[in-house]
């Protein structure tokens, strides 16, 4: 009985030591000080503050990595293994910290062939990107397409509808080719399928669910997923197409300035800057089209095959590399970004093309259709009335039929 | 109007195409993205 009493006394002193000298080893916050209420654990201050996406000073985490060097030896009777429990390796592994465990390593390498592997498994640029998509995203994006919408309809009730001034002829001509209306309408279809799919993906969740719930949205959700993806395609070949056939007919000229001065015509009735086969006005669109489609088409691309083609690293580094950064006052652009955050970005990148794209076809499709009188026929049959194009279309009308479109001198001289 | 309406249906077939030419290219997210030590089924 004697001997037992005095093992266990001698197990309850081993016991009582191991446990001062661990907690002797621990930052162990004096009363006082911060966290001193949790022993230096988060406290719901933290969570709290986080909640509301405030910084907090996380070296109370980040620093919780354990002391090996401290720990009582592994061949000890209570020694623990390597001094480091569970929660101290995945932090330290969370903050890229492995090396300061001495023994501890990843068992693989990240990109740039260190510890970055972490930022991979514990990324947390995720809530990043989702904060901002729930918020500034769909918030500044919403604004903007009800903005346009609402500039638009003021300017209708002010001017109405740009109508022919002179006497319909009752001639027409050929405005646009057959294969050039194909190219305009597959850009066109695609672009009108790919932004209600976007507008739903982004927007269902807050509009469409709490109307038709969760179990109806999902095969709205994966349907639209589907045609997003895959109509995509059609959109990059009609890029092409409006690119090679209407590039040469979009070089900037001086013509551009007269239209610009007189505002395109669209403020005043019986004014009518002369233009070739595109105005002024026309060649924003086009080359709106043009780099915002290259954008968008290249980030979509880099959405469709993810971790195939990442290109904000390699941006980044070019742009600092010009000084870009520096000349907004900024730091130098990330260039070591794990995978998850180049997929974030490039989908982030995305959206903001997107939407300031839809902004600008909204502008489009309004002054080709309800807009302005005889607009749509140009891309839906493609003839034209003559006095139209004499209005709209002056140099490229003599152009075409060899015949004046002008009674007084020539108005690009 | 004939134009459009061809490219309407060029973009449902482009579509298809697109689907099944990357599905049977192994682009499926299923094929890129896991092993077969991942049981999808």
């Amino acid at each position: 009985m004697a001997r037992i009493s005095i093992r266990f006394l001698t197990l309850l002193v081993a016991a009582f030591m191991t446990l001062t000298s661990a907690a002797s080893a621990q930052t162990v916050p004096a009363e006082g000080e911060p966290r001193a209420e949790t022993g230096g654990a988060q406290t719901l201050e933290d969570i709290l503050r986080r909640q509301e996406n405030q910084k907090i000073d996380d070296s109370f985490r980040s620093e919780a990595i354990g002391n090996p060097a401290a720990a009582a030896p592994s061949t000890g009777q209570l020694g623990t293994l390597g001094g480091v429990s569970d929660a101290e390796f995945w932090r330290a592994y969370r903050y890229n910290e492995l090396d300061e465990l001495g023994n501890v390593k990843a068992s693989a390498k990240g990109p740039s062939g260190d510890t970055s592997v972490t930022k991979v498994v514990i990324q947390d640029t995720g809530m990043t990107w989702l904060q901002f998509r729930r918020g500034p995203l769909k918030d500044y994006g919403g604004y903007l397409l009800l903005g346009t919408m609402a500039i638009l309809v003021i300017f209708f009730l002010f001017r109405g509808r740009i109508r022919i001034d002179g006497e319909k002829s009752g001639k027409t001509i050929t405005r646009f080719k057959a294969i050039e209306r194909f190219a305009h309408w597959t850009l066109a279809g695609s672009f009108l399928l790919l932004a209600i799919t976007a507008l739903v993906q982004l927007f269902g969740r807050f509009f469409i669910i709490p109307l038709i719930g969760h179990e109806a949205f999902a095969p709205v959700a994966i349907g639209g997923k589907w045609i997003h993806n895959n109509v995509s395609w059609a959109f990059m070949l009609g890029l092409v197409m409006v690119t090679v056939m209407w590039v040469k007919h979009n070089i900037p000229n001086k013509l551009d300035l007269k239209w610009f001065a007189v505002g395109g015509g669209l403020f005043s009735k019986g004014v009518h800057p002369p233009a070739k086969k595109f105005n002024a006005g026309q060649k924003i669109i086009f080359w709106g089209v043009i780099f915002l489609g290259v954008s968008i088409s290249v980030s979509g691309l880099s959405l469709l095959f993810p971790f195939e083609l990442p290109m904000f690293a390699a941006t980044f580094a070019h742009m600092n590399d010009l000084g870009l950064p520096k000349l907004f006052g900024m730091d130098a652009l990330p260039t070591d970004l794990a995978p998850h955050t180049e997929m974030q970005l490039s989908q982030a990148w995305h959206a903001i093309v997107a939407f300031l794209f839809m902004a600008l076809i909204i502008g489009h499709i309004y002054i080709g259709s309800i807009g302005m009188e005889g607009a749509f026929d140009a891309m839906g049959s493609g003839q034209v009335d003559e006095q139209w194009a004499k209005e709209h279309h002056g140099l490229w009308y003599e152009e075409v039929t060899g015949k004046p479109a002008y009674k007084d001198a020539h108005p690009a001289e | 109007m004939k134009a459009m309406f061809i490219a309407f249906v060029g973009i449902f077939v482009i579509a298809i195409a697109a689907d099944q030419i990357l599905h049977r290219a192994g682009f499926a997210i299923d094929e890129v993205t896991s092993a077969p030590s991942v049981r999808l089924d």
